[in-house]
C-alpha cells in the first residue's frame, strides 16, 4: 500500500481545463461570488485553444449587415446535418456576439473594419463573413485575453483581501485523474502535480469539465498531447453519458510533409482569403464534389467563385469553402484516384491568388509555419495539404441551458461537451461555443451550489483508491512481460487512424474493436521506470486508460451508425439516411468498458423549424417528421 | 537521409545534474523536439520535457540549444551539420525542476504585478470603436506566445539573480507598452514602468528581440518607445514645464 | 553564493556558454571600430588644423560650424561669434560635444558600447563579468534620457552640414563646380540625414508618442516614414561613422596639400 500523502483544497467550483471554455467558466463562477479553482495539465495560457487560428463565429453583422442569429443558426444546423442539439445551436447563435464584445471589454484587440468595428472573415459553411479574428492567431488572443481578465480579477481580490488567490486560483501542471462522488452527486476531484508527482485532493460540490478533445488517439492529428480525452473519460467513470462520439472531424487541410509535422493545421483562413485546392493536374477539383444537399448554394464555375470574394450578393461562394467533412472527403478521393501531390496530399494555392505582401499580412503564422517547418514559401509555391484529425463533435451529454450533465454537480463546456455541433462543426463555431457555454457552465454551477442544501463529503477510502490507481504503473507486473506505454500509444493511434479514420467500414471498425480489447489487456501490464517528478512515461500510462475508454466509445458508435453523415463516413453505407437523423448514440461506462445505445432527440421547436424552407428540410427529415409542418399541412 | 546524431542533454534536478551523451537517429525534416521524443520513446522514458503544440504556438518547449535560447519545436535539425554534437540544456535563468523543465512561475508573478487593462467606463458591449492603425502596435505585442525566452535571455536577471525582484523583464515591460498604446486604455502607466517595473534596468542590448520566436521587435517597438514616454513624464524638463504651465496631459491623444 | 547563471536552484551547468557560433565577432569588431573612431576624432580635434580647403570650399563636418574667432578665413559660414580661447581647447569643441553627446546617448551606440566595451552582455546568453548591475537607472547612464536634446541639436547640425554641402559646389575658378570632395561630402550628408531621421527619439517625437494615429493622419504618415528607416538605424549609425571619417580625412588631405582634389568640372 502506498503511503498516501495528499494536499487538500476546498473550493465552491472547480474548473478542469484552462482553455477558452474553462477560463470563461471560471470568470463567470468567480463573478457569481464563488470560490473557484482552475486546474490544467499544462501551464496557464498554453491550453489547446492557443492553437486556434481562423476566428470566432458571431453574427455581429459588421461586414455584411444581413447577418443575424437566425442565419448563423441555420448555417450551424446545416453544417451539423440537422443532428445538432437545436437548443444549443440557438443559444450559441444568439449569444455569441455579446460574448465576443465582452472580450473587448477585457482588452482583446481584434482586427478592425474601416469604421472601427470588429472585422469578420469568411469561413467554410458560414453564409456571410462572420469570424472575428486577429490575423491567424485568434485562439491566442482569446486565451490571453481571458488569462489577463483572470489576472485582473485576482488583482481586485488582492486589493480587497491582500491575497491574489483568495477567490480564484490557477493550479497549473496539475492533472485530474478521478472525480469523486458522494452518493450520486459530485464531491471533488483527485489530481497529481506533474512536477512533483504529489497528490492533490479538491473538494467541491460543483465541477466544470472543460478538458477539450480526444485527437491524440489518432496518428495524424492537429491536436497536442493534452488531447487524451480525459474529460470524456472522467465523465463516463462518474456516471455521465457521452453522445455523438462517432463524429470526429477531419480537417481537410493539415500539413503532409515533412513527416515530423504531418497533421499540423493549415488554417481554413487560407481558403477564406482566396486560397484554392488543386490536384496534380492543376485542376480546381472541388467543383465536382458539391453534394446534393448543397446544390444551388455554391458557385458552379471558377469565374463565379472568384467573383464571390468581391461581390457576395451576386455570386455564390466557392466550393473550396464547403463544410469540412465534404472537403476532407473530396481530398481523400482525389488522392485515392492518383491525382495527389508528391507527398500524398493535394495542393493548396494562395501564391497565385494574392500578392506576396498581402499573404504575409493576412496569414503571418501560416507563412512562418511553412517557411520554418517545411522550407516552403507560401507566397511563391503552393502548399501540400491533406486531412488531419482535428475535433470531436461528440462529448458529454448536457442540458443546453445550464451545461449540466446527468450527474448532479458535474458540468461540461467546450469541446468536451457534445450536441452543439451535431455531426460536423463549422470552423469558427468552436471558439464561440467556448465562450457561450463556458459562461453558461459557470452560471449553471453557481446556481447549482446556491440551491444545494448540504455540501457533499469525500470518503477517505475513495481517496486511497484513487491514489493507488494513480501509482499502479510503477508496479511491475508479477507475471508476464511489462508493457511500454509509448508502444501501446503508438499502436492505438495507428489502428484508430487506419480503421476508425476518415472513411470507415464494418470489418475495419470491428478489427479496431478487437485491437482495442487487446490493447486494454496489455495496458494493464504497463510499467514505468523512474521517479514521480515530471515523469512523462508515467503521465502517458495514466492518459492511456482514458484514450482506450474513449476510443472504445468512438468505435462502438461508429459501428452502430449505418449511414454517412458529417464526421462519420461509412464506405458500406455511403448515403445519409433520414431515419438516422434524429438518433443520438449514447455512450456510458459499462463493466470495465463502454456501452453504446441509441436514443431519440427532442424535436426542434416550431418557430426554429420555420426558419428553414420546407424544401431544404425535406433533404434531411423523414416524411413522417414533416407531416405537421405548416407549409405542408397548410397546403 | 537519416543519420545518427550526437547529443548532449542535461539531466538532473535542483540538487545537481550533468550533460549526458546520447546517439539518436535523425530523419529528414525533423526538429529538436522530435529527437527528444525519440529519446523518450527509446532510451530515456523518464526524460522530462515540457511541450504542447509542436507548432511554435504555445511557447512551452523553450530550452537552450547549443547555448542559444530557442523553441525546441521550431529548431530544425537541418540547421546543424551531421557531425556536430548538439547540446540541449534547460533555461538557465529559472529554477530547474527536472531535466529540461524549469519553474517559470517568476513570469506569472510578474504578470500579476502589471495593472490590468482599464476599460473606458462609458462604453457598453458592442460600442467599442477602434481604428486598425490604432490597434496595430499593440497587436504586434499580443503575438507573444509567452515562451519566456526573452525573460530567460535578458542579462538583467539572467546574470543578476538579485534584480529579479525589481525587474519585470522584457515580456512584461512590453505588456505595459501594449496597454499604454491600447487606444481605449485609460490608465497612466509611464511612471510605474520606470519606478516599479524596472524599465531603467534595460540597457537596450536587444537580446530579447534576438531570441523572440514571434519576431516581435520588443526593444525597438516596445521598450524604446516606453523609455521615450517615460522621458516625457519624468525626465524632460521642457515637457514637464509645459504640462505644469498649461495643465495639459501632454499631446498624447 | 554563486551569482548569475550559477545562482542556487538553477540548473547546475559548469560551462559559461555552449554557444558554438562566433558570438564574439560582433563585440570584437564593433569595439574595435568604436575605439578607432574615438581615437581618430580626438587626434583630429586636437590637431586644430587642416579643416578647411579654401580653394574647393570644403569644410570638414568635424569642425562645422566653425564659429570661433580663430577659425581660418572662409571657413566660418555663420560668422565668428565666439571669441578665440586658449589654443589647447579644440576649435571644434562645440561640434565635438554635440556629435559625441548625440552618438553616446544614441540607442544604437549604447547597445554597441554596452556589448562591446562593457560586455554587458557581450552576446546573448553569454554571462557578463560584472557582479552588480543597475542598468540605466543611475548616473551617468541616466543622462541618456536626455537623448532627444542631442537629437534636436543634431538636427540643426545636419542642416548646417547640408548647407556646407551646398557650398562645396564651389568652382575653383568661381561659380559652380564639383570635385570628388563634393561627392564625398554629399554621400556623408545623406548618411548623416538617414542616421538622424531614423533616430528613436525622432520616431517618438514625430508621432510615436500619440495614442491615436487615426486622429493625426499627417503625423501618422511621418511616423510611418521614420518607422521604415528606423529598423536600419544601426546600419546608418555605422555607415555615417565611416562616411564622417572618410570625409574628414579627405578634406584634411586636400587642405594639407597631401593630395589634390580630383575635379569633375570646374
Ligand atoms: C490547430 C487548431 C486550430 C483551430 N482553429 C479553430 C478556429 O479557427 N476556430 C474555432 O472556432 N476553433 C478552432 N479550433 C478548435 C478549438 O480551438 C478547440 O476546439 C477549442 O479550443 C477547445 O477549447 P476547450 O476550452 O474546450 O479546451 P482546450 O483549450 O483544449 O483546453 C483543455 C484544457 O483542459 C486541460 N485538461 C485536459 N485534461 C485535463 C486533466 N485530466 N486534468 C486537468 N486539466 C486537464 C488542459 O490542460 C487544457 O488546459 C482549432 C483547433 C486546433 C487544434
Ligand atoms: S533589450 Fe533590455 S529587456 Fe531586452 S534583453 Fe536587453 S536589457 Fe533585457
Ligand atoms: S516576447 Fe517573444 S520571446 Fe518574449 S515571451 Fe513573448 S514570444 Fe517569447
Ligand atoms: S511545443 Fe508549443 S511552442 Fe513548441
Ligand atoms: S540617434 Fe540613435 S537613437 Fe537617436
Amino acid at each position: 500500500m502506498v503511503q498516501v500523502q495528499v494536499e487538500r483544497f476546498d473550493y465552491d467550483v472547480i474548473v478542469i481545463g484552462a482553455g477558452g471554455a474553462g477560463l470563461r467558466a471560471a470568470i463567470e463562477a468567480r463573478q457569481q461570488g464563488k470560490k473557484t479553482a482552475i486546474i490544467s495539465k499544462s501551464l496557464f495560457g498554453k491550453a489547446h485553444t492557443v492553437m486556434a487560428e481562423g476566428g470566432c463565429a458571431a453574427s455581429m453583422g459588421n461586414v455584411n449587415e444581413k447577418d443575424n442569429w437566425q442565419v448563423h443558426f441555420r448555417d450551424t444546423m446545416r453544417g451539423g446535418k440537422f443532428l445538432n442539439n437545436w437548443r444549443m445551436a440557438e443559444l450559441h447563435a444568439k449569444e455569441a456576439p455579446e460574448r465576443v464584445w465582452e472580450l473587448e471589454t477585457y482588452g482583446a484587440l481584434f482586427d478592425r473594419t474601416k469604421d472601427g468595428k470588429i472585422s469578420q472573415r469568411n469561413f467554410g459553411g458560414h453564409t456571410y463573413p462572420r469570424l472575428a479574428h486577429v490575423g491567424d492567431r485568434t485562439g491566442l488572443e482569446m486565451i490571453r485575453t481571458m488569462q489577463q481578465k483572470i489576472v485582473s480579477l485576482q488583482q481586485e481580490d488582492f486589493a480587497e483581501t491582500g491575497d491574489y488567490e483568495s477567490h480564484l486560483k490557477v493550479f497549473s501542471e496539475c492533472t485530474v485523474t478521478e472525480l469523486i462522488k458522494d452518493g450520486d452527486r459530485i464531491a471533488g476531484a483527485f489530481a497529481y502535480w506533474r512536477d512533483s508527482g504529489k497528490f492533490v485532493l479538491f473538494s467541491a460540490p460543483a465541477i466544470v469539465l472543460a478538458t477539450g478533445g480526444i485527437g491524440k488517439s489518432f496518428k495524424v492529428t492537429s491536436n497536442s498531447w493534452e488531447y487524451t480525452g480525459d474529460g470524456h473519460a472522467l465523465a463516463l467513470r462518474a456516471g455521465a453519458t457521452l453522445i455523438n462520439m462517432e463524429f470526429v472531424q477531419f480537417h481537410p487541410t493539415g500539413m503532409v510533409w515533412p513527416p515530423s509535422v504531418k497533421g499540423i493545421l493549415v488554417t481554413e483562413g487560407v481558403r477564406g482569403d482566396g486560397g484554392v485546392l488543386k490536384n496534380s493536374d492543376g485542376k480546381r477539383f472541388m467543383f465536382e464534389y458539391i453534394p446534393d444537399v448543397f446544390k444551388g448554394q455554391y458557385a458552379e464555375t471558377e469565374q463565379e467563385a472568384d467573383g464571390w470574394y468581391a461581390d457576395q450578393d451576386n455570386n455564390r461562394r466557392t466550393p473550396d469553402l464547403l463544410p469540412r467533412d465534404e472537403v476532407a472527403r473530396a481530398i481523400n478521393s482525389e488522392v485515392k484516384a492518383g491525382r495527389g501531390s508528391p507527398h500524398g496530399g493535394v495542393f493548396l494555392d494562395i501564391a497565385s491568388r494574392l500578392p506576396a505582401e498581402e499573404i504575409r499580412r493576412r496569414l503571418p503564422s501560416m507563412y512562418h509555419q511553412f517557411k520554418e517547418l517545411a522550407d516552403v514559401d507560401i507566397t511563391a509555391q503552393p502548399m501540400e495539404v491533406g486531412p488531419t484529425c482535428h475535433y470531436v463533435m461528440g462529448g458529454v451529454e448536457v442540458d443546453p441551458d445550464t451545461a449540466s450533465s446527468i450527474v448532479p454537480g458535474l458540468f461540461a463546456a467546450g469541446e468536451v461537451a457534445g450536441g452543439m455541433h451535431g455531426s460536423n462543426r463549422l470552423g469558427g463555431n468552436s471558439l464561440s461555443d467556448l465562450i457561450v457555454f463556458g459562461r453558461r457552465a459557470g452560471l449553471g454551477a453557481a446556481e447549482y451550489i446556491d440551491a444545494l442544501e448540504q455540501r457533499p463529503k469525500i470518503s477517505e477510502s475513495d481517496v486511497d483508491g484513487a491514489a493507488a490507481r494513480a501509482v499502479s504503473p510503477f508496479d511491475f507486473p508479477s507475471s508476464g512481460q511489462a508493457e511500454n506505454p509509448y508502444s501501446i500509444h503508438a499502436e492505438l493511434q495507428q489502428s484508430m487512424n487506419d480503421l476508425v479514420g476518415i472513411i470507415r467500414k464494418e470489418e475495419e471498425v470491428q478489427a479496431a474493436l478487437d485491437k482495442l480489447a487487446e490493447l486494454k489487456e496489455r495496458a494493464k501490464l504497463v510499467a514505468v521506470e523512474g521517479r514521480r517528478e515530471f515523469n512523462p512515461g508515467w503521465h502517458l500510462a495514466i492518459d492511456l486508460r482514458n484514450m482506450l475508454l474513449v476510443s472504445e466509445c468512438v468505435a462502438k458508435a461508429a459501428l452502430l451508425r449505418t449511414e454517412s453523415r458529417g464526421g462519420h463516413t461509412r464506405d458500406d453505407f455511403p448515403g445519409m439516411d433520414s431515419k438516422w437523423r434524429n438518433t443520438l448514440l449514447v455512450c456510458e461506462a459499462y463493466d470495465d468498458g463502454a456501452r453504446v445505445t441509441p436514443k431519440e432527440q427532442v424535436p426542434m421547436r416550431e418557430d426554429l423549424l420555420e426558419l428553414f424552407e420546407l424544401s431544404e428540410l425535406e433533404k434531411y427529415y423523414t416524411d413522417g417528421e414533416l407531416a405537421d409542418h405548416p407549409q405542408r399541412s397548410g397546403s | 537521409m537519416s543519420y545518427k546524431g550526437n547529443f548532449k542533454v542535461w539531466r538532473g534536478d535542483a540538487d545537481g545534474g550533468d550533460l549526458e551523451d546520447y546517439v539518436v537517429e535523425v530523419n529528414e525534416g525533423e526538429v529538436i523536439l522530435d529527437i527528444i521524443h525519440r529519446l523518450q520513446a527509446t532510451q530515456a522514458p523518464d526524460l522530462a520535457v515540457r511541450w504542447n503544440c509542436k507548432a511554435g504556438k504555445c511557447g512551452s518547449c523553450s530550452a537552450e540549444i547549443n547555448g542559444m535560447p530557442r523553441l525546441m519545436c521550431m529548431t530544425r535539425m537541418s540547421v546543424f551539420s551531421e557531425s556536430e554534437t548538439i547540446t540541449v540544456t534547460p533555461l538557465r535563468t529559472f529554477p530547474v525542476i527536472r531535466d529540461l523543465v524549469t519553474d517559470v512561475s517568476f513570469n506569472y508573478e510578474k504578470a500579476r504585478e502589471i495593472p490590468s487593462f482599464a476599460p473606458p467606463k462609458n462604453l457598453g458591449l458592442g460600442e467599442y470603436r477602434m481604428k486598425q492603425q490604432d490597434v496595430e502596435r499593440s497587436q504586434e505585442f499580443r503575438k507573444c506566445i509567452e515562451c519566456f525566452l526573452c525573460q530567460n535571455t535578458c542579462h538583467v536577471i539572467r546574470d543578476h539573480e538579485e534584480n529579479k525582484e525589481n525587474f519585470a523583464g522584457p515580456r512584461y515591460l512590453m505588456r505595459i507598452a501594449e496597454l499604454e498604446m491600447h487606444p481605449l486604455d485609460e490608465a497612466d502607466r509611464e511612471r510605474a514602468a520606470q519606478e516599479e517595473h524596472g524599465l531603467g534596468y534595460c540597457n537596450i542590448t536587444k537580446c530579447c528581440t534576438e531570441v523572440c520566436p514571434e519576431h516581435i521587435k520588443i526593444t525597438d517597438n516596445a521598450l524604446i518607445p516606453m523609455k521615450e514616454r517615460v522621458v516625457d513624464r519624468k525626465y524632460d524638463p521642457v515637457v514637464w514645464l509645459g504640462n505644469k504651465l498649461f495643465r495639459r496631459s501632454g499631446s498624447r491623444h | 553564493m554563486k551569482a548569475g547563471v550559477g545562482a542556487p536552484d538553477r540548473a547546475q551547468i559548469s560551462e559559461r556558454t555552449y554557444r558554438t557560433d562566433r558570438w564574439w565577432a560582433y563585440p570584437l569588431s564593433t569595439g574595435g571600430i568604436l575605439l578607432f573612431f574615438t581615437a581618430y576624432a580626438l587626434v583630429r580635434y586636437f590637431m586644430n588644423n587642416y579643416y578647411w580647403a579654401p580653394e574647393e570650399h570644403y569644410l570638414t563636418p568635424l569642425y562645422s560650424p566653425c564659429v570661433n574667432a580663430a577659425c581660418v578665413p572662409g571657413s566660418s559660414h555663420f560668422g565668428t561669434f565666439i571669441p578665440s580661447y586658449a589654443s589647447w581647447i579644440p576649435l571644434g569643441i562645440i561640434t565635438f560635444l554635440v556629435l559625441l553627446g548625440f552618438r553616446a546617448t544614441c540607442y544604437y551606440y549604447r547597445k554597441a558600447a554596452y556589448r562591446s566595451l562593457m560586455f554587458s552582455p557581450a552576446a546573448c546568453a553569454v554571462p557578463e563579468p560584472a557582479k552588480k548591475y543597475s542598468g540605466e537607472n543611475k548616473f551617468p547612464y541616466v543622462v541618456t534620457n536626455g537623448h532627444r536634446y542631442f537629437f534636436y541639436a543634431a538636427l540643426i547640425f545636419a542642416c548646417i552640414n547640408i548647407y556646407d554641402a551646398v557650398l562645396a559646389f564651389h568652382g575653383k575658378n568661381g561659380g559652380i563646380g564639383m570635385g570628388l570632395g563634393t561627392v564625398i561630402i554629399l554621400i556623408n550628408v545623406v548618411a548623416l540625414v538617414a542616421y538622424t531621421l531614423s533616430c528613436h527619439a525622432c520616431r517618438h517625437i514625430i508621432g510615436g508618442k500619440l495614442k491615436h494615429f487615426s486622429k493625426h493622419p499627417l503625423r501618422y504618415r511621418y511616423w510611418q516614414f521614420v518607422s521604415k528607416l528606423n529598423p536600419r538605424h544601426g546600419q546608418f549609425a555605422m555607415i555615417s561613422l565611416f562616411t564622417v571619417i572618410i570625409t574628414d580625412a579627405y578634406i584634411m588631405a586636400v587642405s594639407a596639400d597631401w593630395i589634390t582634389d580630383l575635379r569633375i568640372f570646374n
